[in-house]
């Protein structure tokens, strides 16, 4: 999520919001917030209930066993469908910035 | 005579051990974490000088020191390399199948979270006023 910071600029640009989600209770979010500088929101999912609707629930990945979500982006549209996609298969490999603002720049037409 | 100081040994342990610990610093960048080259370059030069250590020691054993410590290190290396491989390679590929995740023309779940200030956030509202929303799950820091 740290070269999502990075780009935020080119995000904003194409009025595009980024929110991170995870079972992490606001007062953690809010310090890795502060910590990483991250200036878009970490929502909070404790009991995972939104990481089930979108079925990106880990069951017992945490280290203590907990329920937490696998890594997984989805971009949406203004009219609310969902455009693109990133399920990965590995959970070190994640979506780059430049992956979702190809899929926005492939949707824009449509969108504007 | 004095042996000498079999160094290969001991400077490709310490390669090998660094390749397994700098894990953490290099998943911090996509381009060493989406393949960990630069853990498995240090294990691969760590590797090299343990061999050449091993040889030196197995085979001018009157020169060189190191065929009892040589053989301890070039274990537990290759044993820090074999935990390595099966995290990287296999735990970091068990990732459930989402196959009932919204696919792509789908309507996207409505939900409504905490923000980190304790305000209500619903993905509606993420949507007025912008031309998209990019939802990124991730595991988190507990």
């Amino acid at each position: 999520m740290r070269s999502f910071q990075h780009r935020l600029s080119d995000f904003d640009a194409r009025g595009t919001r980024i929110v991170g989600i995870s079972v992490d209770p606001p007062e953690i979010n809010r310090r890795q917030s502060q910590k990483l500088r991250y200036s878009f929101p970490l929502l909070s999912d404790p009991r995972a209930e939104v990481i089930r609707r979108y079925d990106v629930l880990h069951p017992g990945a945490a280290p203590k066993g907990a329920d937490i979500a696998r890594p997984a982006e989805f971009l949406i549209d203004s009219s609310g469908m969902v455009r693109w996609v990133n399920l990965t298969e590995n959970i070190a490999v994640r979506s780059r910035p430049e992956q979702v603002l190809d899929a926005f720049d492939q949707i824009a037409p449509v969108v504007q | 005579m004095k042996r000498r100081w079999n160094w290969p040994i001991w400077l490709g342990f310490i390669v090998a051990v660094g390749g397994l610990f700098s894990y953490e610093f290099f998943a911090q960048f996509p381009i060493t974490r989406d393949f960990p080259w630069a853990n498995l370059l240090l294990f691969a030069i760590g590797a090299a000088l343990l061999l050449v250590g091993l040889f030196r020691a197995f085979g001018r054993p009157q020169v060189y020191r190191g065929k009892i410590f040589g053989s301890i290190f070039v274990t537990i290396s290759f044993l820090l390399f074999a935990f390595f491989a099966y995290e990287i390679f296999y735990v970091l590929r068990q990732v459930p199948l989402s196959s009932h995740a919204p696919r792509v023309g789908e309507k996207a779940p409505e939900f409504t979270l905490v923000d980190p200030n304790g305000r209500s956030v619903a993905l509606a509202d993420l949507l007025s006023g912008s031309k998209a929303v990019v939802l990124i799950f991730y595991r988190g820091f507990w």
